[in-house]
């Protein structure tokens, strides 16, 4: 039956006489008669949707979801509810962009060669490096992708890892790596910071000279990890890469960590441009610091560089550095990494120049300053700071012995905290992370502090 | 039919557009008392003192650019991109739109599971819909796009080899005419690759097959239709030889748009597949991504996939983060999901009438590759006569021997004319190749534009070939020289760079 997505449906018997055929199945010949479907597949809803139909089924499934933010949610844990601006979303709903492929023939992709290698630019220098690839899927995969490169780089096995990492990118991190006898090893925080314990890094480090030593910034419980420096300093000593997870919605107010000698930062989009999703799609972020080109031959991903046309009279833009990719090098790949993220790449670089660096840096303090009203809020309504000697920073983990109760009272009213840290760290199981993001007026979190304190008054 | 120009801004760099500070985006700093609170807390060395080195415009100019640049940009909706191995197919606008609900763009990953029934919902029943086009018992879309599926049923592969004490099998078959990613997916996993040929027909060749089966054989990595566009013939004896050598097969759905709802690859014997979500089922290729994928497994293997995974108790759908012997997580969160909801719109559009897509683009493919074949300087190498499924592959090595025209003078010449160059030099078994793949939603007129354009450039290629090797002009930059900026000394990957290089010269 014809469709109007299908055009050639309509004059299907043309093109069948050209071929000289009487039915569609000769097309079929070659495959063995056991494996043809009798039946059609059973998919869809019996038959086609009009686009009305498919409009209603689908707002009926929508209506199933029964979350319903009274306030900007409260939830953490990587990622964030922040603002997306409108011209990101313009910018991203051009179908010149969306419905374009990787740009293998340059010449008429031009845009979207430029976009990444400004994207690849701006990124740079939020933190302080000399190259970033034109995105990964995301976070967790970019930090996997960038396990894989360090042991290439350093032909070491060893990975040095804390435990206030993302735990699911932990998890990511032992999928991707373990099976190909890449040993993860696990550093625990300090229980008064919250920050990495640093005897114990300096031991792990010291003990298993590994490939790379991965710290995030702000960790996991949202604490800011103040001894960078130090911490590279360390990983450095013994000849293993210094790598950092930062998420870049940061580097307008922290110092770049290329600055403070990382040789590997990782970070995910969600917060520039890319949005929540349901925690996908974003782009992953991968960069280098590289004095000495040791890290460039063995980076993952794409590349967009500058040259010169044939004739020599103009300069554009094109994938280079290609002999490190799986369509050339194929086993010898650095990574089999194929469809990327570019889009995602493309509305940072949107978002990133609207913000300018004023912009970034505002945006930063403003998230940081409403930590701080968070902390004394909640404090004062009567939870207590698993890290009270950490500085937090977007995102807090709180304390009390009702946490759960807490988070379900307030999801009752339409108030999302969390998610609880239990679900990840057994021995913080009364502990629950609130998340606080430029969208969030004072009202939102006095709304939410009375609330608190409400609750643990008179169930608690 | 020379009547196309693309546009060209000569727009400068986003850092060149305006040196004045200025704002894009207002940002409130309604708590800067707390602010001060904050940095009075750091440590010396930890705050960034200097301003970034980042550009500061306004809204308008941010627009502007963006826009300029989009606009020397070709996608799906302007004309033919006939890549193939990529199904460059029309991207359906409602589904566009119904997937940017904030529903669902708003949703934070951690919302409970009774919070997002509806979206859970609509991955449980996308992940049922793929298992059913498959023929598998199971599907996750935890994937983020086609290479990271398979990397994950490699991993799968080998963790079911390791659980039964079968270590030994370290070895992945690969036949050359595979697309680079599955190589490159089997080293990471840990597989050796075994390299088979293609033989005269297309198909993987048998012989090479059978020898290179033995007991360090893991599995075999198979794309059907190949990347020739050809059915593998012995697909069920290749899947029960593989069998009995105790290796398994893993299936590579980028090609699965000619024969989608017709053949299964479960049916075929495969043991897990992956699908590109942004391929067969309509989610736009967004310039590179972000596509989405899935990874789907059968049998033995079904309780091998990434958690988690959304399952359904009969009362209520949830994220099921008890599967046996899963490899473990391959990505955060769930995967993909706003253009996996796309696909699923597609899906429920369509409905069992998706076999049309199997027809129509299988139609298409070898309506244009009749109009071409008869072209002189074009060459099939493999598999004559045989029908072609999504798409094909010609040789223009004897057009370059004649004239001195090759694939790529050919593809910039076709830019010159208002159409996408299709995949060139790929398979690197066809020389100077184009791999062309028109899909289900070309017109026939396009087709047929398509195969006047090949014809009026070869017989150019003829008489004039200087005239074929000047393209493409009409283009927004003309051809660039992709060897100059790949020299160590030129490798230039930031503004930075650029202005450094440009100082010293
Ligand atoms: C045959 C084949 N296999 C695998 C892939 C990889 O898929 P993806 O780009 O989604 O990672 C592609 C496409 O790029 C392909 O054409």
């Amino acid at each position: 039956m014809p469709h109007p997505w299908i055009p050639n449906s309509y004059v299907k018997s043309e093109l069948m006489k050209e071929l000289g055929i009487s039915s569609i199945l000769e097309l079929f010949r070659d495959i063995p008669r056991e494996l043809l479907l009798m039946e059609y597949p059973r998919v869809g809803y019996g038959s086609p949707l009009t686009e009305y139909q498919l409009t209603r089924v689908f707002s009926e499934l929508m209506k199933k979801n029964t979350y319903s933010y009274k306030l900007p949610p409260f939830l953490g844990g990587g990622v964030c509810f922040h603002y997306v601006p409108s011209v990101v979303r313009h910018i991203a709903g051009r179908s010149e962009l969306y419905t374009a492929y990787t740009p293998y023939q340059p010449e008429v992709a031009q845009g979207i060669t430029q976009a990444l290698f400004e994207y690849q630019s701006l990124v740079a220098d939020l933190y302080g490096v000399d190259v970033v690839n034109a995105s990964l899927y995301n976070g967790s995969t970019a930090l996997a992708e960038a396990i894989r490169m360090a042991v290439r780089v350093t032909g070491r096995r060893n990975i040095v890892l804390p435990r206030s990492l993302h735990p699911e990118i932990v998890e990511v991190a032992r999928t991707w790596s373990e099976p190909v006898g890449i040993s993860i090893h696990l550093v625990d925080y300090d229980s008064e910071t919250g920050r990495v314990d640093l005897s114990k890094l300096e031991d792990c480090v010291r003990k298993n000279k590994p490939a790379a030593v991965f710290i995030q910034t702000p960790n996991f419980f949202g604490i800011v990890e103040v001894e960078l420096r130090k911490i590279f300093e360390i990983a450095h000593e013994v000849g293993s890469l210094a790598a950092v997870y930062e998420d870049p919605i940061f580097t307008g107010i922290l110092e770049a960590p290329g600055r403070l000698g990382a040789d590997i930062v990782i970070g995910d989009t969600s917060s520039i441009g890319s949005g929540l999703n349901f925690g996908g799609p974003s782009a992953g972020i991968l960069g280098i610091r590289d004095p000495e080109e040791k890290l460039l031959r063995q980076l993952p991903g794409r590349l967009i560089g500058y040259t010169k046309t044939v004739s020599g009279e103009d300069w554009g833009y094109v994938m280079v550095l290609q002999t490190r990719e799986q369509h050339i090098r194929r086993e010898r790949a650095t990574s089999n990494i194929t469809t990327n993220s570019a889009l995602e790449a493309i509305k940072a670089a949107v978002y990133l120049t609207l913000l300018g660096s004023e912009g970034l840096r505002k945006l930063g303090e403003a998230i940081a300053g409403r930590t701080e009203f968070l902390v004394e809020k909640l404090v004062d309504a009567g939870l207590e700071l698993t890290f009270s000697r950490g500085t937090h920073l977007r995102e807090v983990l709180f304390k009390h012995s009702k946490m759960a109760e807490l988070r379900s009272f307030l999801k009752e009213q339409g108030i999302y905290i969390g998610p609880l840290a239990g679900r990840f760290y057994s021995e913080l199981s009364d502990c629950g992370l609130v998340c606080v993001t430029e969208t969030h007026s004072k009202q939102d979190i006095e709304t939410l502090s009375n609330l608190v304190r409400e609750f643990l008054q008179v169930r608690a | 039919m020379r009547n196309f120009r693309q546009a060209k801004w000569s727009e400068p760099l986003v850092y060149e557009v305006s040196r004045d500070r200025k704002e894009g985006v207002l940002i409130d700093s309604e708590f800067r008392d707390y602010t001060v609170k904050f940095f009075n807390k750091l440590p010396e060395g930890v705050a960034r003192r200097e301003l970034l080195p980042i550009p500061s415009l306004s809204e308008v100019e941010v627009i502007r650019h963006f826009m300029r640049l989009s606009q020397m940009s070709y996608g799906v909706d302007f004309g033919p991109v006939p890549l193939g191995s990529c199904t460059m197919k029309y991207n359906p606008k409602i589904c566009e739109e119904l997937s940017g609900d904030r529903e669902i763009t708003e949703a934070h990953p951690y919302l409970d599971d009774d919070s997002v029934q509806g979206i859970l919902e609509v991955i449980y029943i996308l992940q049922k819909w793929l298992s059913e086009l498959v023929g598998m018992d199971v599907c996750s879309i935890q994937t983020p796009a086609g290479s990271a599926g398979e990397f994950t049923g490699a991993l799968m592969i080998k963790k079911y080899h390791v659980d039964r004490g079968e270590n030994q099998r370290d070895e992945m078959i690969v036949p050359d005419s595979a697309h680079g990613s599955n190589p490159a997916s089997a080293v990471m996993a840990g597989f050796k690759v075994v390299r088979i040929p293609t033989d005269s027909r297309g198909n993987t060749d048998l012989e090479a097959l059978r020898a290179a089966l033995n007991r360090k054989t893991a599995g075999i990595m198979l794309t059907n239709p190949n990347t020739l566009g050809l059915f593998e013939e012995y697909i069920i004896d290749i899947a029960r030889e593989v069998h009995n050598a105790g290796g398994l097969l893993y299936y590579d759905g980028a090609n699965l748009n000619g024969i989608v709802g017709y053949v299964r690859p479960g049916d075929m014997g495969f043991d897990v597949a992956h699908l590109n979500l942004h391929k067969t089922f309509a989610a736009p290729h967004g310039g590179g991504g972000p596509g989405a994928g899935a990874i789907c497994a059968r049998g033995v293997l079904t309780d091998y996939v990434p958690v988690p995974i959304v399952d359904y108790d009969g009362r209520k759908y949830y994220l099921k983060y008890d599967v046996p012997k899963t490899i473990g997580r391959i990505s955060w969160f769930y995967g993909n999901i706003v253009p996996a909801v796309k696909s699923f719109l597609y899906i429920a559009t369509l409905g069992p009438q998706i076999r049309e897509v199997a027809e129509i683009s299988t139609l298409n493919t070898n309506y244009l590759l009749k109009k071409l074949s008869s072209l002189s300087g074009v060459d099939l190498v493999y598999g004559y006569g045989r029908w072609r499924k999504h798409e094909f592959v010609v040789s223009f090595e004897k057009l370059y021997k004649e004239t001195g025209v090759g694939a790529e003078d050919v593809a910039k010449a076709l830019l010159d004319r208002g159409l996408h160059a299709p995949t060139i030099l790929f398979p690197l078994i066809v020389p100077e190749a184009h791999m062309i793949e028109v899909t289900e939603t070309e017109t026939k007129e396009n087709l047929d534009r398509l195969a006047e354009a090949y014809k009026e450039i070869i017989a150019t290629a003829h008489t004039d070939p200087a005239e074929i090797k000047k393209s493409p002009r009409d283009t927004s930059i003309e051809r660039l020289d992709t060897v100059y900026g790949n020299l160590p000394k030129n490798v230039v990957l930031t503004y930075r760079s650029l202005v450094k290089k440009k100082r010293e010269t």
